[in-house]
């Protein structure tokens, strides 16, 4: 019955939601994170996570691409389709989907390796690339679209740990994109990055728009109003509002929204 | 006696903590600000009295020993040592002694009744001076103590310069240890190269240390070319490592990156175990398990092996290795930040690719140092070996055959009686030289890789 629904859903909105969440409930251990959210992501959108901090964001984040996985008391119940595919299915192989719904994480995490192989490893373990000259072009297409290609094209083979915490974020951005992934989800992707950067990255976003689907979490509501077109407020552990990113800044429905948004609650 | 002396200087100290206490305790309830707490004012006088009073003690216990027997010699009555060499004087004081004791042989001269007689009354004419001595001297040190406490006395930061006193005390003893010992080797070792020439030591390619018991024996020259022994140690370090190595590494990995939680709980513990069992133990169990089945192994497929063998010792000692490998290793892949796993997995690879292409080279150089520990310790081991490899030192590689190592040979150099004037014997501390020298190498690279890792994440 239930799966009957979803299948008319799904052939109405087929070309428009790229992800969709239903009753979605994370658990750590006994402590429930995340409270029964429904949401639809579009494709070609740039969908913002505001709320404040410990409300879910990371958590439901996480689960998009089940990064939750790794944790060993999390627990997640409810129905997230990528295409109309349940992506907890157990039929579903998490490596499949993780090359498919790429992420950037809060904090910087470049592989103790060169720069150039941080950027290769993805392409290398998915076969992207089919000769040298293949992988070199993909490396510096994606540390441009990392906006970092200007500050390491002449040290491409030293570390990657030895870049300053904003660069290796961009680097984990261009890591991440190399790999061409549908959705990409980003997690803070520029609290450590300076106005400059910051404003690259977000040119990134826009460009990337094209192609796939972003979603980002941001505790910046300038930013989340220039990036996204659409914007879903948490609030502890539920999804209080989502709309147009336009309607959510100009005229929110919920009062809690309101608050958070002009600085009462955060 | 002694029990006397230290109870009293306990007695006296604990009476020093107890009034400093109190007075600083009655100076805070008539209203003065201290500066250190009463509890400081009475270590202040518990650790003044104690460390110098039983330096004190000690440095007499020492020195009464050799004072009294030089006492007691020296009052024999005239004539009696005439003509006799330190070796019969030995003997002399050891009878005295022995007399003092209660335990007399046969019919001792008057004179060494005489001699027992005083050396027990100085016994205890030194131990009632000790007991006086140690008495006065902390009664005045604790009032001494007493009267210092004030309210502007900081006793606190006497107890702290007291402390560290002693601290520096104990890592001073530990240094001058290990120079004692790198200089009675090295000492040891100059004289084993004095009788035998460096070159052939280095260089021989056999080791037969024996020595001539006649002047015309035949055969009389031993050899002394470490390069068999040598070799032999080297065989079976290699055999170990190559059980342990693997065995270690992928057990580590497996417990670390894939084992169910329920399942890590248990067999960890169980692996750690490993590392408890004696190595007698593991001697017994090369000998009584793994060498015969391989003999009889080998007799199936008509390979001679001998029943000492390096493969059985090695193989042993590399299970002896396995739980010091895995659980550097382990420690090395947990060091691991969460998030560079969580890099390798949101980028789509495999929980292999992400432990071989990421966890792997961050970890190596703590895995590197945790198998070159265990490299010292193999080549360190001597249980196992003695028990299971063999005595004779061949000059090969073949690790079906029996070998010796270095430990073993110094093992049977130096049992049994030994004086320490021929080369045999001198050999040892040659062969010990060159394996703390090995193991110090060793060692100092393993501790330098190690501390690069550490600061890798920083
Ligand atoms: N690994 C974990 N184990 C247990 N509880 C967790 C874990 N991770 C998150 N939580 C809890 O889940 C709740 C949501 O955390 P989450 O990280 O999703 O918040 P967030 O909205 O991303 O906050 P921030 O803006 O500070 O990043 C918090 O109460 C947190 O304590
Ligand atoms: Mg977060």
């Amino acid at each position: 019955m239930m799966n009957d629904m979803s299948k008319i859903e799904q052939g109405i909105a087929v070309d428009a939601v790229k992800i969709q969440a239903r009753g979605v409930q994370v658990f750590y251990g006994e402590k429930q994170a995340i409270k029964d959210v429904s949401v639809e992501i579009l494709d070609k959108t740039v969908t913002a996570f505001i709320g404040p901090s410990g409300c879910g964001k990371s958590t439901f984040l996480r689960c998009l691409n089940r990064m939750n996985d790794t944790i060993d008391i999390c627990r997640v119940n409810g129905d997230i389709r990528l295409d109309g595919e349940d992506i907890y299915d157990p039929a579903i192989d998490p490596v499949q989907l993780r090359a498919k719904v790429g992420m950037v994480f809060q904090k910087p995490n470049p592989f103790p390796k060169s720069i150039y192989d941080n950027v290769a490893y993805g392409p290398r373990i998915h076969g992207l690339a089919r000769s040298k000259a293949d992988l070199d072009e993909i490396v510096e297409r994606s540390l441009r679209r990392g906006a970092i290609w200007d500050e390491v094209k002449d040290r491409l083979h030293e570390p990657g740990t030895g870049l300053s915490g904003g660069q290796q974020q961009r680097l984990c951005i261009a890591r991440a994109v190399a790999t061409e992934p549908e959705v990409l989800l980003m997690d803070e992707p520029c609290s450590a990055l300076d106005p400059i950067a910051t404003a690259q990255v977000e040119e990134l976003i826009d460009e990337l728009r094209l192609n796939y689907s972003v979603v980002i979490v941001t505790h910046s509501m300038q930013q989340a109003a220039r990036v996204s077109q659409k914007t879903a407020f948490f609030h502890l552990g539920n999804l209080v509002e989502y709309g147009d990113t336009g309607q959510i800044f100009t005229n929110p429905e919920d009062p809690r929204t309101e608050s958070y948004i002009t600085g009462r609650i955060g | 006696m002694t029990t006397f002396v230290f109870a009293a200087l306990l007695g006296v100290s604990i009476l020093g903590y107890l009034l400093n206490r109190r007075a600083a305790a009655g100076l805070r309830a008539d209203g003065a600000r201290l500066h250190s707490l009463p509890g400081y004012h009475g270590l202040f006088s518990l650790l003044s009295t104690l460390v110098p009073v039983l330096v004190l003690i000690l440095l007499w216990l020492v020195l009464q020993g050799p004072v009294i027997d030089h006492v007691v010699m020296s009052g024999l009555p005239a004539g009696s040592l005439d003509g006799l060499d330190t070796g019969s004087r030995q003997l002399i004081l050891a009878e005295i002694k022995s007399i003092a004791r209660g335990q007399i042989f046969g019919e001792p001269e008057q004179w060494k009744l005489d001699a027992a007689q005083r050396y027990l009354q100085l016994q205890q004419v030194s131990g009632w001076v000790l007991l006086a001595i140690v008495v006065i001297l902390s009664l005045a040190i604790v009032a001494f103590a007493r009267s210092r406490v004030g309210a502007a006395f900081r006793a606190r930061h006497g107890v702290e310069r007291i402390v560290s006193g002693l601290m520096i005390f104990c890592s001073t003893v530990a240094i001058f240890t290990t120079i004692g010992i790198i200089a009675s080797l090295l000492f040891e070792s100059i004289r084993f190269f004095q009788m035998v020439p460096i070159t052939e030591f280095f260089f021989g390619l056999n080791w037969e240390p024996q020595i001539p018991l006649r002047e015309d024996q035949i055969a009389a020259e031993g050899a002394f070319g470490w390069l068999p022994v040598i070799l032999g140690t080297i065989v079976i370090t290699v055999v170990a490592l190559f059980l342990a190595v693997p065995v270690g590494l992928l057990s580590a990995i497996y417990l670390n990156e894939f084992a169910p939680d329920r399942l890590r709980a248990v067999a960890k513990p169980l692996l750690e175990i490993l590392a408890g069992v004696p190595t007698v133990v593991y001697g017994f169990f090369a000998i009584l398990v793994v060498a015969p089945a391989m003999r009889s192994f080998g007799a199936s497929l008509g390979i001679p092996v001998s029943p000492n063998t390096a493969l059985a010792a090695g193989s042993v000692m590399g299970i002896m290795l396995i739980p010091f490998i895995s659980s550097f290793t382990d420690d090395a892949l947990s060091a691991v930040p969460k998030s560079l796993r969580d890099g390798a997995l949101a980028l789509g690879a495999t929980r292999a690719e992400t432990v071989l292409n990421v966890l792997f080279p961050a970890a190596i150089p703590g895995i590197v140092g945790g198998i070159l520990l265990a490299v010292s310790r193999a080549i360190g081991e001597t249980m196992i070996v003695v028990m299971a490899a063999g005595l004779i030192a061949s000059l090969t590689i073949n690790p079906l055959d029996s070998v010796t190592t270095v430990t073993v040979q110094i093992v049977t150099l130096l049992i049994g009686d030994t004086s320490f004037d021929n080369p045999k014997t001198l050999a040892a501390f040659a062969l010990g030289m060159m394996l703390f020298v090995v193991t110090l190498i060793i060692n100092v690279f393993a501790l330098r890789i190690v501390r690069k890792y550490r600061e890798a994440y920083d």
